[in-house]
């Protein structure tokens, strides 16, 4: 499946993202954009600071993101590290809010694969709802496929049935040939999920880095049979650019993909933004940054 | 609070209609003549209307005989000051139109979607920045002349240049024909498409207020009788982008009068794509080479040859992304696929498509609503296409994709070249040397690879067989303005 990954031309994938950018998305289909983006967000902190306070923090935040508009929806999921799983678990029982968490030696992946798997039974035993494991570039870009792939398929199992999400990492792929192979590897071997980013080096989600593995996805979906979601991390930090991504999802993917369940965007500073924008498109004039709170 | 969950309903995006208030239009337009719209001498005048609503948006002059010699005799006597005039000058003037085209850009995109019916996107994005492009590069060369064409003797201009454009891309070609044509010290007298005036016009007050030396530039609107009475007066050069069939009659009436000649005519290009392809890049070139400005493309790759194992894979995915493309109203921002340009031109698509369902090809359109007034056509893709067919043989000038397959290279060049057109090809490929192969082995002007429908001022655009003969941009498209002392003028090719 890697070997016969359909080639990617840089300058036509960067085109037809650079077109789809452009799209004006306006009034009715503005608020219902940035509704769903916040519905598919994934609130993350992945700072070595993280404490028990800041997590509870943000659980909140997760839940009601705007405390004056009750009918702005939750988002997703909160994305943090596994010894903070308990704390966000106990926080968010009841909410529809899931946990995410990074596990298998986030951010490299090269920790020995024993210790990588057992972070992953861990999280998941402790409640996790998804999990967030990257994979082994070291293996994919030395052109072991096979075992990239194996370490995958042994990932997906220690997973159980929570929700397998695989980071590409694609900033450090070199190119798209090598995020579509990379997409399609993780897509075989089980992901419910593909990722761009694990938003700890300097090249995170770009639209057509994004756009790629869509399409990577729809051909999976095509050949397989099976819908796999897309998230997008690191580097969203306005309301716009979530659009843009979303029309991506719209005119890629189709309507299927509109959903939480199958589409995420990884981020820490968005959400005020779309709720400044939501409120802007709601009274039509903006307030400041004061009126939204921070978590 | 519960989370919303299940599938999306379809996301609507709201219209986003690009204001028409920045253009200011005129009741009506007279001719365009040493300096100042004049009334025509033939005292008729015609209704330019928008294709997408059908609403008239002006009345134009229509040229008669003595109208044209008329603008004839202004440009011939606008000759010598403009030839004499020291280059640098003369660039400054050619710069001067570039930067107005940039800084009216909304102007010229609004008015040519308004008049033309194609997407506001294309013309904001394309044709405008391009025809800018184009006045920018040639005014560049206006004070170099005597560097670019090396051994050839001192250049000098042709003389009085008579145009004729098409109604695909007014404002381009108008760039294109004028901006080489003025650099080179040559007046003109350029005639617009009798459907789509109103950018040329609106070009005119540019000059005008460039303050550009009367009677260098001259407009002259009407329709093909208008065209013949430029190709017989008093010029020393005719430049036509149009129909073959045109082109064929003025090559015949143009022959033995020492007038020079540059055609660029029609095209059936073949877009190629192996086995080995970007498939989902392909699909959107091929896309863009078909649907761009509704398929109203001399260029446009109306013939897509795919090898045989992708064929299934390629097919399911033009379906699919067929469905995406948004058809309607052309002054809205997200609009893919506008209006056709005329009706004249909406019956001879549709008898083409006809012809073809008839002829037995599989006939495959997208479900999409289309607006009620004005003239449009669904996208289209016919399988099973042969080479005998007539949709695969003549031009369509429409949003209309005949799809045939090949298994082998050579197999790929011989249908390719198998049309007496010869304007462009495209090809998709992942492997170089075949690229480079393929542009060796087929007969067109222009070879993309692995992208359609790119253009820039400084690459030469033009045809082989009846695609015509004669080069626009670069330095090719300098060439037919100048004449050399000490070297033959060439005249008619």
């Amino acid at each position: 499946m890697v070997a016969r990954a359909t080639a990617v031309d840089a300058v036509g994938l960067e085109g037809r993202a650079a077109a789809l950018a452009t799209r004006s998305i306006k009034r009715d289909a503005k608020i219902w954009g940035l509704e769903l983006a916040i519905r598919c967000m994934d609130l993350t902190t992945l700072e070595g600071t993280d404490t028990t306070g800041k997590i509870v923090a943000m659980c909140a935040k997760a839940v009601r993101p705007d405390p004056m508009r009750p009918d702005v929806p939750s988002v997703a999921a909160v994305c943090l590290y596994p010894q903070l799983v308990p704390v966000a678990v106990e926080q968010l029982r009841g909410t529809g809010v899931a946990v995410a968490s990074v596990a298998g030696g986030f951010p490299s992946g090269l920790g020995p694969l024993d210790a990588r798997l057992q972070e992953i039974r861990d999280v998941a035993a402790a409640g996790a709802d998804e999990v967030d494991i990257v994979l082994n570039r070291s293996l994919f870009l030395g052109g072991r496929y096979a075992e990239a792939f194996e370490e995958l398929v042994a990932a997906r199992e220690a997973a159980v049935s929570t929700r397998l999400k695989v980071i590409l990492e694609t900033g450090e792929l070199g190119s798209y040939d090598r995020v579509r192979q990379a997409s399609m590897l993780s897509m075989a071997a089980g992901a419910d999920f593909i990722k761009t980013s694990t938003g700890k080096i300097g090249v995170n989600a770009t639209l057509p880095t994004a756009l790629c593995m869509m399409e990577a996805a729809r051909d999976f979906h095509d050949q397989a049979g099976r819908k796999v979601g897309i998230k997008v991390a690191g580097g969203v930090r306005r309301a716009k650019q979530s659009l843009q991504y979303l029309v991506l999802v719209h005119e890629t993917l189709g309507p299927d993909w509109m959903t939480p369940e199958r589409f995420r965007i990884g981020a820490s500073s968005l959400l005020n933004d779309v709720l400044m924008q939501l409120e802007k498109e709601r009274t039509g004039h903006y307030s400041g940054p004061d009126y939204f709170t921070i978590d | 609070m519960e989370r919303p969950a299940g599938v999306a309903p379809p996301w609507e995006y709201a219209s986003a209609p690009e204001s028409t208030d920045v253009v200011r239009l005129e009741d009506r337009y007279g001719l365009f003549i040493g300096g100042e719209f004049v009334e025509p001498k033939s005292g008729r005048w015609f209704p330019t209307i928008s294709p997408s609503t059908e609403e008239t948006l002006a009345e134009v002059a229509e040229a008669d005989p003595a109208d044209v010699a008329r603008a004839a005799d202004a440009a011939r006597d606008a000759l010598p000051g403009w030839r004499g005039l020291a280059p640098a000058e003369r660039a400054k003037y050619v710069f001067r139109i570039a930067r107005q085209l940039q800084d009216r850009a909304r102007e010229f995109a609004v008015l040519e979607t308004m008049n033309g019916g194609k997407p506001i996107k294309e013309s904001r994005d394309v044709d405008i920045p391009l025809a800018a492009a184009h006045f920018f590069y040639y005014a560049g060369w206006a004070d170099k002349l005597e560097y670019a064409f090396p051994g050839r003797g001192a250049p000098r201009a042709v003389g009085v240049a008579g145009q004729i454009i098409p109604w695909n891309f007014p404002l381009l070609m108008a760039a294109w024909k004028l901006a080489p044509a003025l650099a080179a010290g040559n007046t003109a007298v350029l005639k617009p498409a009798e459907t789509t005036p109103l950018t040329a016009l609106f070009l005119a007050q540019v000059t005008q207020e460039a303050e550009l030396p009367p009677g260098v530039v001259n407009i002259v609107t009407g329709a093909g009788e208008t065209g013949a009475a430029l190709v017989d007066a008093d010029v020393d050069k005719i430049a036509f982008t149009g129909s073959t069939e045109v082109g064929k009659i003025i090559r015949r009436s143009t022959a033995g009068t020492g007038k020079r000649l540059t055609l660029e005519l029609g095209g059936k290009a073949a877009n190629i794509v192996f086995e080995d392809a970007p498939l989902d890049q392909a699909v959107e070139g091929v896309v863009n080479g078909i649907f761009f400005n509704q398929g109203h493309v001399c260029c446009a790759g109306s013939r897509l040859l795919v090898q045989e194992p992708v064929f299934d894979a390629l097919l399911g995915k033009l379906k699919d992304r067929l469905q995406t493309l948004r058809v309607g109203d052309p002054l809205d921002k997200n609009t893919d696929v506008g209006a056709i340009n005329s009706r004249a031109q909406l019956d001879k698509i549709a008898e083409l498509v006809e012809s073809g369902v008839e002829e037995g090809a599989e006939i495959y359109q997208p479900e999409c609503v289309l607006p009620e007034r004005g003239f449009w056509f669904r996208p289209t893709l016919f399988t099973g296409v042969s080479q005998s067919h007539r949709i695969a043989r003549e031009e369509i000038f429409g949003p209309v994709l005949s799809i045939l397959t090949f298994r082998t290279v050579d197999e790929a060049i011989e249908k390719a070249n198998n049309t007496p057109y010869g304007l462009s090809a495209g090809v998709w490929t992942e492997k170089g040397s075949r690229i480079l192969h393929m542009a060796q082995r087929l007969r067109a002007g222009v070879v993309w690879a692995n992208t359609f429908n790119r253009f820039d001022p400084t690459s030469p655009f033009g045809g082989f067989k009846e695609s015509g003969f004669g080069r626009e941009g670069g330095l090719h498209g300098l060439e037919p303005y100048l004449a050399f002392d000490g070297g033959g003028d060439g005249g008619d090719r």
